[in-house]
C-alpha cells in the first residue's frame, strides 16, 4: 500500500484560515440520519420555525407521518420569561413521551434562539430525567449554527453521552461513529474474523445495547468530525487508536492494521481476512478510477470528510486535489490522512464563500464538492459537482463500499461526458 | 411553545428570500448564523436554479456574539454592495440575529450607501413565510413606487408571483397572454422577473392583477390608495374563476370581456361519458387559502365532485375560508399542524385529497390518492413543460392534474366487473402508474377482522365483512362508514350481509 507514498505529505502545507461567510448547515442535520440509527430515541430541538424548516428542507421528504424528531417552537411567551419556558418544555416533553410509549431515551437539542436567550437546556435535562426515570434518560447536546457545522451535531450528541456510559474494566474495542448497519455490520465481521471480541458501538442502536467505557477500553473513530467525542472518551480513561479513516482500500486496510497492532493480530490472520476483500475493492476501484484519473477536485468545506476523501480520490482514484477545503481541521483526527495526502493542494480551513467561489472558478476544476445550495449554480457555470450531504447519508466506508465510494464521484464526470455539447449555458464552448 | 414535526411554511425571512430571489438588481443581507444558509438549496434545488439566490448571511458564531456582530453586519452588507453592485438592498435579521437586536436597517443606514436601503422587520416568533414574503414585497413597493403619468394604452402589473411559487413561473405567461387577448398591456410583472427601476415605474398602470393574496395584498391595498390602481379580486383559476375575472378587468377598463376560449376544454372533458366517474366523488382540500378557494369552486361546479371538507395552512386567511365552508356546507379546518390535518382526512375518508406535499404523503399512508394544488413546492411541483393554473390552459391543466392519481372511468368498470381476476384486483391500482398499489382503505383503517364501534358494539359478522371485501376498494371506505352509520342508528349491532345491502339501499340516491 506504501509504494506510491508521496515524499512529502500535506502535514506541513501552511492552512489558509478564512473567516467570512460561511455556507455549511448548522449541526441540527446530524439528527436526520442519528435519529435512523438510534432506534428508541427521540431528538426534540428547542428552537425556532427556522430549525424545523432546516430540518425538514435537509431530511429532503417527509418519510414518516410521525418521525423521531421535532422542533419545539419558541414563540413570543418563551421569549418573555424563560420560568415559562421551562415550564412549557416540561408540558410539551411529558405530552410526547405520553403519546410515544417506545422512546426511551430523549435529546434535547439546542439551537441558536435557546441559546442565545440562555435556555438552560442542561438544567432541563436533568430535571426531566428526574420526572421521567427510569422509563427515560434526558440528555442535553447542542446543534446550534453559532457553535456546530453540520457534523459538529453528532460529534456534540455522542460527546453528551459519554458521561453518561457506565464504567468498565474490560479490556474492550468501542468503534464510535453513526454508520448504516450494513457498513457496521460489515466492520464487526472483518474484525471479530481477526478474533477481536468484545467490540462495542457508539452509539448504540438502542440504550439497552449500550457500552461501558473505562480505563482499558480503546476506541477507533469510523468519522473524522468526532474531535468533542474523542476528547471525552480519553477523560474517561479510554485510548484513542489513531490511523486514516477507512474509506477506500488503503483507508480501511490502515485502519483495521492499527486496531489489528493494538490487539497482537499476526500478519497471516490479517492477509488471511482482509486479501479477498481488499482484492475485490481494488477491483471495483479500477472500475471507476479509469474515470476519475487524472481528473482535478476542488472541496468547499461541508461534511469535514474532505481531507480524508481527498486522500483517497488522490492516491487511489488518480485524482488531482486543487483545494481541500474544510470547517475546521483537528490534527488529532485527520493527522494520517493529511500526512497521506500528496502535497500541492491548498488546505482552507473555515470559509468565506464569494472569495473561495472566485478561487474555484479560477481553478477550473474537473469536479467540486460542495453542498446543495451551490451546486446547482456552479453545474449553471458548467462545473460539475458532487454533494457532500450524500457521502454523509450514504454507505461509503470500508472495503465492500470502496467502489461506491469511487462511484459517486464517477457519475457526474461520466454524466457530464455522456451529455456533452448539451448543456444550455455551455453551447459556446463546443 | 408548540411541538412541530412537519411545516407548511418557513419563518418570515425565507418569504422575503422569495421576492429577493424572484427579483432582478435586489440584493438582501441577512443577520443570520450560518445554518440558516440551508435555504438557498430550496431555491436551487427546488426550483433548480442555477443562480445563488441573492443573499448575503453574516453567518456570526457564538464566539462573535458578546464582542461585534453589529460591525460583523456592517462589513457583510459593504462586501455585498462592493461585490454584486445591486440597484436596492433590502436588510434583515433571522430569528436568532432579532434576539441580539442589532438593528440592520439602522446599521445599513451608518454606511451612506448611494442606493436605496430598505429595512424589514418581519417578527419571526409570530409570523410565517407568506407574511415575510408580503411583507418584504410591501415594502420595497413603499420604498421604491411613485405616482406617475399613466400608460396611453390599457395597462396592469401583475403582482404576487415570487421565486418558489406553485406554477409561478406559468401563470405569468398564461394572464399576460389572456390579458393581451383583452387589450390590455402588461407594465410590470413582480416581484417575480422585476429589478428596483421596474418597481420604481409600477406607477404607469392603470390598475393591479392581485395573481396571489398571500404574497401581494398589502402592497395592491397600497398601490390602490397611493397609486390609484384599483386591484381585481377574483384570482382566474378555474373556467368559472378565469370568467369572472375577465368581467372584472372588463368592468375596470371598459373594455369586452370576450376572449379566444377556443383552447378551453375543461368543460366537454367533464361533461363527456368516461367522467360520469367523477361525479359525486368526494374529495378533501386543503393549501393555502387561494388555491383552496379556487379548487373548491373546480370540485363542486366543474368537475361534479361533492366537497367533503375543506381547509388552509396560513391563518391570516382564516376568515375566508370559514365563510367558504360555511357556503358549502362542509367543516373547515385551519391549521399548519400537519397531525391534525391527517387526522381529519382519516375520519372524513375522503375518495380524494387535492392537497400539497404534505397531503400527499398523508394519502400515501392511508391509500388515498391525492392531487397536489398548492405550495408548499416539492421539485415536482416545477415540471419541465408548460403547466399554469390560470386561466383557460390553466383549467385543462388542473383537469388532467386531478385525474391522474384517479382510476378512469372505463378502467373503474373492468375492475369492479373482473374484481376476482389477477389483472384486476382491487391493488393493482390505476394502469396507468407503475411500481405501486394503493392500501386497502378500509383494511388500513382497521387491521383487526372483526370491527367493534366505538360508541354501539357493533360488529361486522363474517360474511359481511367478505361481501364489503368485493366492493372496489375505492368506494368501499364509503359504504364500510354508511353501513355502520346506519346500523348505529337502527340500534343494530351486528351488520350481516342484508344490513349492508339495507344500508345501501338507504344511501342510494
Ligand atoms: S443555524 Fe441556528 S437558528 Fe438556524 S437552523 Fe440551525 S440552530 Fe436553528
Amino acid at each position: 500500500m506504501n509504494d506510491q507514498a508521496p515524499i512529502t505529505g500535506c502535514a506541513d502545507t501552511p492552512v489558509l484560515k478564512e473567516r467570512g461567510q460561511r455556507e455549511v448547515f448548522c449541526g441540527l442535520t446530524g439528527i436526520i440520519w442519528l435519529h435512523r440509527k438510534m432506534q428508541d430515541a427521540f431528538f426534540l430541538v428547542v428552537g425556532s420555525r427556522t430549525c424545523a424548516h432546516l430540518l425538514q428542507s435537509a431530511a429532503g421528504v417527509m418519510i414518516f407521518a410521525e418521525p423521531r424528531f421535532g422542533t419545539a417552537i419558541l414563540e413570543e411567551k418563551d421569549l418573555a420569561g424563560l420560568v415559562d419556558a421551562n415550564d412549557e418544555l416540561d408540558r410539551e416533553v411529558a405530552r410526547l413521551l405520553a403519546r410515544r410509549p417506545d422512546i426511551k431515551q430523549l435529546f434535547l437539542v439546542g439551537s441558536c434562539p435557546s441559546e442565545v436567550i440562555k435556555l438552560d437546556l442542561a438544567r432541563a435535562a436533568e430535571r426531566l430525567s428526574e420526572i421521567h426515570a427510569p422509563d427515560v434518560r434526558v440528555i442535553n447536546f447542542s446543534g446550534s449554527g453559532i457553535e456546530t457545522t453540520f457534523t459538529q451535531g453528532e460529534d456534540a450528541c455522542l460527546a453528551a453521552l459519554v458521561p453518561q456510559l457506565p464504567a468498565t474494566d474490560a479490556r474492550e474495542l468501542l468503534l464510535v461513529g453513526a454508520l448504516p448497519d450494513v457498513v457496521e455490520d460489515q466492520a464487526m465481521q472483518l474484525l471479530s474474523d481477526m478474533r477481536l471480541n468484545n467490540i462495542r458501538v457508539l452509539p448504540a442502536g438502542r440504550v439497552t445495547d449500550e457500552t461501558a467505557v473505562g480505563p482499558n477500553t480503546v476506541f477507533a473513530l469510523t468519522q473524522p468530525f468526532l474531535g468533542d467525542t474523542h476528547a471525552a472518551l480519553i477523560r474517561r480513561g479510554a485510548r484513542h487508536i489513531a490511523a486514516p479513516f477507512p474509506f477506500g482500500e488503503e483507508g480501511t486496510t490502515a485502519w483495521l492494521r492499527a486496531i489489528a497492532d493494538e490487539f497482537d493480530v499476526d500478519q497471516d490472520t490479517f492477509d488471511r481476512v482482509t486479501a479477498a476483500p481488499r482484492a475485490r475493492a481494488r477491483k471495483a476501484i479500477q472500475a471507476q478510477a479509469a474515470v476519475l484519473n487524472g481528473k482535478s477536485i476542488f472541496f468547499f468545506p461541508d461534511s469535514q470528510l474532505e481531507i480524508p476523501l481527498a486522500r483517497f480520490l488522490t492516491r487511489e482514484c488518480g485524482m488531482q486535489a486543487l483545494e481541500v477545503g474544510a470547517p475546521y481541521i483537528h490534527r488529532d483526527l485527520v493527522g494520517h490522512d493529511l500526512d497521506l495526502l500528496p502535497a500541492g493542494p491548498v488546505i482552507s480551513e473555515g470559509q468565506d464563500v464569494d472569495m473561495q467561489l472566485d478561487r474555484c472558478r479560477a481553478a477550473h476544476p474537473d469536479l467540486t464538492v460542495c453542498g446543495l445550495g451551490l451546486a446547482n449554480p456552479l453545474e449553471g457555470e458548467g462545473l460539475s459537482t458532487k454533494w457532500a450531504i450524500e457521502l454523509v447519508f450514504t454507505p461509503v466506508h470500508f472495503y465492500e463500499q470502496a467502489g461506491d465510494l469511487a462511484g459517486l464521484f464517477a457519475r457526474p464526470l461520466r454524466r457530464k461526458s455522456l451529455l456533452t455539447g448539451f448543456h444550455p449555458n455551455m453551447q459556446a464552448a463546443e | 411553545m408548540k411541538l412541530t414535526v412537519w411545516t407548511y411554511e418557513g419563518p418570515p425571512h425565507v418569504g422575503a428570500m422569495r421576492v429577493a430571489t424572484g427579483m432582478k438588481g435586489l440584493h438582501y443581507v441577512l443577520h443570520a448564523p450560518q445554518g440558516d444558509t440551508y435555504a438557498d438549496l430550496l431555491f436551487t434545488m427546488i426550483e433548480r436554479r442555477d443562480h445563488r439566490p441573492p443573499v448575503t448571511y453574516t453567518t456570526f458564531q457564538a464566539r462573535d456574539l458578546g464582542s461585534d456582530t453589529a460591525h460583523l453586519f456592517k462589513d457583510a452588507c459593504q462586501q455585498a454592495y462592493d461585490r454584486f453592485k445591486p440597484e436596492a438592498i433590502i436588510v434583515g435579521a433571522s430569528c436568532t440575529a432579532e434576539l441580539i437586536q442589532d438593528d440592520p436597517g439602522g446599521l445599513a443606514e451608518t454606511l451612506g450607501l448611494p442606493i436605496p436601503v430598505i429595512p424589514l422587520e418581519l417578527p419571526s416568533y409570530q409570523r410565517k413565510e407568506n407574511f415575510g414574503a408580503d411583507e418584504t414585497f410591501f415594502q420595497i413597493v413603499r420604498h421604491l413606487a411613485r405616482p406617475m403619468e399613466k400608460t396611453a394604452q390599457v395597462s396592469c402589473n401583475i403582482i404576487g408571483p415570487t421565486a418558489l411559487g406553485f406554477r409561478h413561473r406559468d401563470d405569468i405567461q398564461e394572464l399576460t397572454a389572456l390579458l393581451f387577448d383583452m387589450g390590455v398591456q402588461v407594465n410590470v410583472v413582480a416581484p417575480m422577473g422585476a429589478s428596483p427601476s421596474d418597481i420604481a415605474r409600477m406607477g404607469q398602470a392603470h390598475f393591479n392583477v392581485l395573481l396571489y393574496p398571500e404574497t401581494a395584498e398589502a402592497a395592491a391595498r397600497w398601490m390602490e390608495r397611493e397609486l390609484g390602481q384599483p386591484f381585481t379580486k377574483t384570482v382566474p383559476i378555474g373556467v368559472g374563476a378565469t370568467r369572472d375575472f375577465l368581467a372584472e378587468v372588463a368592468a375596470i377598463t371598459s373594455l369586452s370581456p370576450q376572449v379566444d376560449d377556443s383552447r378551453l376544454r375543461l368543460p366537454w372533458w367533464s361533461s363527456s361519458v368516461d367522467s360520469t366517474y367523477l361525479t359525486g366523488k368526494r374529495v378533501f382540500i386543503f393549501g393555502d387559502a387561494t388555491h383552496v378557494k379556487a379548487s373548491a369552486r373546480i370540485a363542486r361546479d366543474e368537475m361534479g365532485f361533492e366537497v367533503a371538507g375543506i381547509g388552509c395552512y396560513n391563518r391570516e386567511f382564516a376568515r375566508d375560508i370559514r365563510a367558504l365552508g360555511k357556503e358549502l356546507g362542509v367543516d373547515s379546518l385551519i391549521s399548519d399542524d400537519y397531525l391534525e390535518v391527517e387526522r381529519v382526512i382519516e375520519e372524513l375518508q375522503p375518495e380524494m385529497i387535492l392537497g400539497t406535499q404534505m397531503e400527499r404523503h398523508i394519502g400515501k399512508r392511508l391509500g388515498i390518492p391525492c392531487a397536489v394544488i398548492s405550495a408548499p413546492v416539492h421539485v415536482q411541483d416545477f415540471p419541465a413543460r408548460y403547466s399554469p393554473q390560470v386561466g383557460f390552459e390553466g383549467a385543462n391543466v388542473i383537469f388532467d392534474t386531478w385525474i391522474h392519481p384517479l382510476v378512469m372511468g372505463l378502467e373503474e368498470h373492468l375492475l369492479h366487473m373482473f374484481r376476482d381476476d389477477f389483472e384486476f384486483h382491487d391493488e393493482a391500482g390505476p394502469s396507468h402508474h407503475g411500481g405501486h398499489m394503493p392500501k386497502d382503505i378500509a383494511a388500513a383503517a382497521d387491521p383487526q377482522k372483526t370491527v367493534l364501534l366505538e360508541d354501539g358494539n357493533v360488529i361486522w359478522l363474517d360474511a359481511a365483512e367478505r361481501e364489503l371485501k368485493k366492493i372496489p376498494f375505492f368506494v368501499r371506505g364509503k359504504a364500510k362508514r354508511n353501513t355502520e352509520k346506519f346500523a348505529s342508528e337502527k340500534g343494530v349491532n351486528q351488520i350481516s350481509v342484508e344490513t349492508l345491502y339495507e344500508a345501501k339501499a338507504h344511501y342510494a340516491r
